[in-house]
């Protein structure tokens, strides 16, 4: 499979320098963009979130005449969400309908199959959702419009430090699993910035899996910190506040976007009350941004945008926005036009760092009377 | 410092109660027939998913308190020991004169039958439930260590079936029979003892005590789902290798040893999860290999 995938991404180069060339000279009357997501397989309610939203910046852009008076053409292919597939559809969008610019994909396992096709054809990207820090790693091209999951541990830090008032921590984390550990990992590194050395006062992980948290919740709690900082899945988070509060806890807990499930409050009960964490987006948000999209989006589509449209429309809107100050379609132009990114989207005021990772803001959800509150948005 | 001690020592009588109910079903189903039964953890989920039933038959009619907790676990119990005693009938029975290895494997299956068989059904399904309250929760401080009526009720619980179960072994002729067939299944036969019967009645009495631990289990870490028995069963079969397996006061010995070593783990190295207590079995294996109170016997041809 592998050796399959590096022979399609050869072919590209040598079909893609070849053909580029030819179009180039020939100045056309519209720019090509090409889309990427799966609307069908097991992230299809992922995709279509994401084509809509594609759809509706192109459409917007269109409508306010295109880009330098040129129009501009979605052409959308579904990856399926298998990196096979990906890989296929990848090369075909570069080849057959020589897109300027690619705007996906949403699973980080199939942006991964991607970009490489897009690096070695000198072709941008970015990826909407895919939040594994490998993709961008993948080259200078490749760039992502969400920010890496570690990144929420840092702004969870800041939230507690700056808007709680909390000036002792403690984090407890699943040690099994990267997503938990790299949030925590993050969230002490920055909290004992903010508050200095010792001001984490205890760094706790548990067994995947398991159910008791009380010895680890027994020792954090005899350190008496002001929050207790939970970057855990739902199931887990849910248990662990019980227990917390059981001990005797009444302080506030944070958490990652791992908390966003309805079933947190299910198993949680009264216990997550007083629980806040961090998301990329709310639909509550206030900022006229925010406001102004969710109205465009639920009339045209008839259902409130969810993180996945959000973060489409966002990584769309990014990519036109390069090609507009770039002047030019070539992919170098528009690559580093995309680096010089200083713009605000629905999720935020987006620059980017030397990984190709956006630098944004995150919002803040409360826990209260077991619904989703949002809270604040915090900058980085 | 004297609180979270007194806090510890609490976490660590309720953990190891749990953990001594399932290893108590581990060690005397070994002790009898000499089957290590890895199911047995399942027979603890089914417990915990029976008394979440129950809950929702009987709550609209008996309300919230402890006479519906006493009725939930009365029906686990009884849950557990029927998932037990069918296991024994239909996957056990047929091997018990086959080689040894033929049961192990087929414990596995049953065990992966279970898991799986649980997920894929509709009613129940393969995501977590929160489980209810079926007794309001109420806290007291004591030496400074918060303890709700649910810590009270696992002691008790365990106190109660573990006592139970000692005088049952020492003191009835059930008891008596059991340690024989322990001993001899071949001079317990001659002696006029229904050897088949009394094997049926071990799988009974260990599906209950896992049934009972389900339902505990359920009300203090109330979040269940099929496979919530992998790891306490483990747990437990560790402990009961730990006190030495087939013997009874070891597998309460173990139970606790190997909640104090978690209690340490966790409080001390807790990224590196359950290293203490893999590293006591592999100690135990290779230093005492019959466990803490388990006697050396030699191989029976």
């Amino acid at each position: 499979m592998k050796a399959y995938t590096k022979f399609v991404a050869i072919g590209a180069i040598a079909l893609g320098l070849g053909i580029g060339m030819a179009a180039c000279s020939s100045g056309p009357k519209e720019i090509v963009i090409g889309g990427v997501g799966p609307v069908t397989g097991e992230a299809a309610t992922f995709g279509v979130s994401t084509k809509n939203a594609y759809e509706m910046a192109i459409a917007e852009w269109n409508a306010n005449k295109g880009i330098n008076g040129k129009q501009l053409k979605l052409v959308f292919a579904d990856d399926k969400g298998d990196p096979t597939e990906g890989a296929t559809v990848y090369t075909k969008l570069i080849q057959q309908d020589k897109v300027v610019a690619i705007v996906g994909t949403v699973m980080s396992k199939v942006s991964l199959a991607g970009a490489p096709i897009c690096q070695s054809s000198g072709i941008p990207m970015i990826s909407p959702t895919s939040t594994n820090p490998k993709v961008t790693e993948v080259g200078d091209f490749i760039f992502r419009a969400c920010f890496i999951d570690p990144f929420q541990g840092t702004v969870g830090a800041q939230f507690a430090f700056n808007d709680l008032g909390a000036k002792k921590a403690a984090a407890l984390f699943d040690s099994g699993n990267d997503y938990a550990k790299g949030l925590s990992e993050f969230f002490k590194a920055k909290f004992e910035e903010l508050g200095g050395a010792g001001s984490v006062v205890a760094f706790e992980g548990h067994a995947s899996g398991t159910t008791d948290f009380k010895a680890q919740l027994t020792k954090i709690l005899a350190a008496k910190p002001d929050v207790l900082y939970v970057s855990d899945y739902y199931q887990d988070v849910a248990l662990i506040a019980k227990q917390a509060r059981e001990l005797g806890f009444k302080g506030p807990m944070v958490g990652g976007d791992g908390w966003d499930s309805p079933d947190l409050v299910k198993i949680g009960g009264a216990a997550v009350e007083n629980g806040f964490f961090t998301n990329h987006y709310s639909a509550e948000d206030t900022r006229p941004i925010v406001q102004d999209f969710v109205k465009k989006y639920t009339a045209k589509y008839g259902a409130a945008p969810d993180a996945l449209a959000t973060l489409g429309y966002d990584a769309m809107t990014l990519m036109l926005d390069a090609i507009k100050r770039a002047g030019k379609t070539d992919g170098k132009s528009i690559r580093d036009a995309l680096k010089a990114a200083d713009l605000a989207v629905v999720s935020g005021q987006v620059k980017f760092d030397a990984s190709r990772n956006p630098v944004k803001s995150a919002v803040i959800i409360e826990i209260k009377d077991g619904k989703q509150v949002y809270k604040t948005t915090v900058n980085p | 410092m004297g609180s979270t001690l007194a806090q510890q020592i609490i976490n660590v009588l309720q953990l190891g109660s749990i953990y001594a109910l399932i290893a108590l079903g581990y060690t005397m189903v070994y002790g009898i027939v000499r089957l290590i039964n890895f199911a047995h953890g399942d027979f603890f989920m089914v417990g915990a998913y029976v008394a979440y039933a129950v809950f929702y038959a009987f709550n609209a009619y008996i309300g919230a308190g402890s006479p519906l907790a006493f009725l939930a676990l009365a029906i686990a119990m009884i849950g557990g020991a029927a998932i037990a005693m069918l296991s024994n009938q239909l996957a056990y029975k047929p091997l018990r004169y086959k080689p040894k290895l033929s049961s192990l494997v087929t414990a596995i299956g049953v065990s992966m039958f279970l898991e799986y068989f649980f997920s894929a059904f509709p009613l129940i399904g393969p995501s977590q439930r929160g489980f209810p309250e079926i007794l309001p929760k109420q806290m007291y401080t004591i030496f400074g260590a918060e303890i709700s009526n649910y810590v009270i009720l696992d002691l008790a619980v365990a106190a109660t079936l573990m006592v139970g179960l000692t005088f049952l072994i020492q003191k009835t002729s059930l008891g008596r029979a059991m340690r024989a067939v322990s001993q001899d299944k071949d001079a317990a036969k001659l002696m006029g003892i229904n050897v088949e019967s009394i094997i049926t009645a071990t799988f009974l009495i260990g599906g209950a005590f896992a049934g009972a631990a389900g339902l505990l289990a359920g009300l203090t870490y109330p979040r269940i789902q099929p496979y919530m028995g992998i790891l306490p069963g483990l747990k437990a079969f560790i402990a009961a290798v730990v006190g030495g397996i087939g013997n009874v006061p070891g597998a309460m010995l173990g139970a606790y040893i190997l909640a104090l070593a978690d209690n340490i783990n966790d409080t001390y190295i807790s990224q590196f999860s359950n290293l203490l207590a893999f590293l006591i079995l592999i100690a135990i294996l290779l230093i005492r290999p019959t466990g803490i109170l388990g006697e050396k016997t030699a191989d029976k041809i």
